[in-house]
């Protein structure tokens, strides 16, 4: 046991002393696994940021809520059925909690309406377009997955009475009222007036593509009452109390929809159920793609990394076949030997790979600073992995010429000038 | 094989004692190609404690193979080698590495010390292999160059020191793990003849300490210092004298 401490700690003085000696040519080679781990982990932090974003866009959906639609997410191959079904109305949905109520231990909370269309708000002085106009009842209090920065949501009278007032969402607020709060102030929605009741918390955008930040919400019977109501966009979204039953939960559903739309047995259903589960599922497949096809060209480079400390290690080994013989002569075993060597290499990697990941680390601070919409995500696991990955390179590319010197006949090695 | 002759005037003889070398027609083969070299075409050969040997011969005789044979750094194609009663012939390279740091000290031509090192580690470093701990590696280490006259080198590296203090040091690494043999090839080969003079009183001094000695080298002048030498030639002892 003291022989192999003796060993070790000899063979780290070696490798110290080493890299010191010939410290442009170790310079020079760590710079390979440099430039690999700092690919690497870069890559990581990437996917590990898209990870992170679409975690964050799915929550934006609600991981409890089940949509209600004439489309289902995602691809479909013979349209003519979907397009064929009838509309979505928002009636159904006091229908569906009425049948929802009469079940007896429903997983199912309730069914809300939900209308949207694109369209300009303006104050006096402001105006912007494209903004999301979306109209519900107060019921959606109860499946909000955002925060109320200020304010409050219509509650059941007002909803019930289409009354004129409206939540703004967090970049139209910003935009419309810059300078002061937006409560109790009037804003016109495609040329109607309403008040403003609440401001939503920032939430983001869903996968980058559009933002929750860029709506503004009214009672439905107020959107009905004044903008053009397309049932095509219309949907309901249903609550359900178990987020772990969801599967009995979209049964159940599909149940109570059939008998709200009055289908017999054997008729296919004409809506489609709809759940952040579906994208999760066509996305992953994305995702694991880039992941896979992101980590193998950074491996790349940390392999020519590797190749160029294999190399190195077979310089050492021959400039110092003379030491070797003179190390055998005096008692070295051949692990010893092995061991000197794959220290050597291992040390470099790890000064390698500590320097990369510092630099990823600063990288990823001056981005997160000066693009903090990129999602970067620096997490301890990656210093771990990157860490394990620099000792495993030194391992196997030092592995062949360590083995090779372990081996070296002590005549042949003491005779070689 | 005893000394049998009386020695020469102020050379002390120590009476040789139990047997450490015992070597019975060894025979080494080299293949160069297609042809087969015969290094050694049967040795017999025994060495005792407390003995001085010099093994002699011109290039080609077997003598440097006889050297890697004795020191344990190969074995023979056929024959047997036994070293303190054990059957090296057999035995396998780990087991060959610790004969060679437990019982031998070698003390090369070249000095062979590691040029980034100062005395004390190069002194020290059988003792890594040896498995001894620090503070007993470096308190035998220090022992050791004292006793060779480097007491106060301890911290130079080899190219801050001369080529006779070079040598001491390597003898003093010889030395540190007291082996049963020291095994010096050629040790005056690269000094000057004062230096290397100076080398061979210390070789003197050593043995009458009760070290046990074995010199290769064709100088005549050196082989002189040991109370035997053997002589080979072609492969074979050609005499075995004691002086």
């Amino acid at each position: 046991m003291q022989r192999l401490w003796n060993e070790f700690s000899e063979s780290s003085r070696i490798a110290l002393t080493q890299i010191r000696a010939n410290m442009m040519r170790s310079v020079l080679t760590a710079l390979g696994v440099i430039i690999g781990i700092v690919a690497v982990t870069l890559m990581g932090t990437a996917i590990n940021g898209i990870d992170v974003g679409f975690q964050n866009s799915l929550a934006m959906l609600g991981d409890d809520v089940l949509y209600v639609q004439k489309w289902p997410w995602g691809r479909v191959d013979d349209w003519w059925n979907y397009q064929n079904r009838p509309l979505i109305r928002p009636e159904m949905s006091d229908q569906l909690n009425r049948v929802i109520e009469d079940s007896r231990d429903s997983l199912l909370q309730v069914a809300v309406p939900v209308a949207a269309r694109g369209g300009p708000v303006k104050t006096g002085e402001n105006q912007i377009g494209g903004v999301q106009i979306v109209g519900t009842t107060a019921n959606y209090s109860q499946m909000m997955s955002a925060d109320f920065k200020e304010g409050r949501l219509f509650n059941d009278t007002e909803s019930a009475g289409g009354r004129q007032v409206c939540v703004l969402g967090f970049d139209v607020a910003e935009a419309l009222f810059p300078n002061s709060s937006p409560l109790d102030q009037s804003v016109k929605i495609s040329g109607q007036p309403f008040t403003v009741i609440g401001v939503l918390a920032k939430q983001g955008a869903f996968l980058g593509l559009f933002s929750f930040d860029n709506q503004v919400m009214v009672p439905l019977n107020a959107y009905r009452k004044y903008f053009s109501f397309n049932s095509n966009s219309s949907q309901l979204r249903v609550k359900v109390k178990d987020k772990n039953r969801m599967e009995e939960a979209k049964e159940e559903l599909i149940g109570a929809m059939r008998r709200v739309r009055g289908l017999l047995p054997g008729e296919r259903d004409n809506f489609s159920i709809n759940q952040q589960q579906a994208f999760r599922e066509q996305l992953d497949p994305i995702k694991k793609g880039i992941a896979f096809a992101g980590l193998f060209i950074t491996g790349l480079s940390l392999f020519v990394g590797a190749i160029g400390i294999m190399n190195i290690t077979f310089v050492s080994v021959k400039e110092r076949t003379k030491e070797i013989g003179t190390r055998k002569a005096l008692g070295a075993r051949r692990r010893s030997i092995l061991l000197q060597f794959l220290i050597e290499a291992v040390s470099i990697c790890l000064i390698g790979g500590l320097i990369g990941l510092t630099l990823t680390f600063s990288l990823c601070l001056i981005l997160q600073s000066t693009m903090p919409s990129l999602p970067v995500v620096f997490s301890g696991s990656l210093v771990i992995i990157s860490m394990v990955v620099s000792i495993a390179t030194g391992i196997v590319s030092g592995f062949a010429p360590a083995w090779g010197a372990s081996r070296l006949d002590p005549v042949v090695a003491l005779r070689y000038e | 094989m005893t000394a049998s002759s009386a020695p020469a005037a102020a050379r002390s003889v120590r009476p040789p004692g139990q047997l450490v070398i015992q070597i019975d027609g060894v025979t080494k083969l080299y293949q160069m190609g297609e042809e087969t070299i015969h290094a050694l075409r049967g040795v017999a050969l025994t060495i005792r404690r407390n003995e001085y040997l010099a093994i002699m011969g011109p290039s080609g005789s077997g003598k440097s193979t006889l050297m890697n044979m004795l020191g344990c750094l190969d074995t023979p194609t056929a024959g047997h080698y036994d070293f303190n009663g054990k059957n090296v012939a057999s035995m396998v390279d780990d087991e060959l590495a610790d004969i060679r740091n437990r019982e031998i000290g070698f003390v090369f031509q070249t000095f062979n010390l590691l040029p980034r090192s100062n005395a004390l580690h190069n002194v020290e470093l059988p003792l890594i292999y040896a498995g001894l701990s620090r503070s007993e590696r470096l308190q035998r280490a220090a022992q050791a160059l004292t006793d060779v006259g480097l007491g106060d080198r301890m911290h130079h590296r080899p190219n801050e020191l001369s080529g006779g203090q070079r040598q001491r040091v390597a003898i003093a690494r010889a030395l540190v793990t007291r082996p049963s043999i020291i095994l010096a090839d050629e040790p005056t080969g690269n000094l000057d003849s004062k230096t290397g003079v100076e080398i061979m009183d210390l070789f003197e001094h050593l043995y009458e300490l009760g070290n046990t000695l074995i010199v290769v080298t064709h100088e005549e002048d050196v082989a002189r210092h040991a109370r035997r030498i053997v002589r080979l030639r072609d492969g074979l002892i050609e005499s075995d004298q004691t002086v």
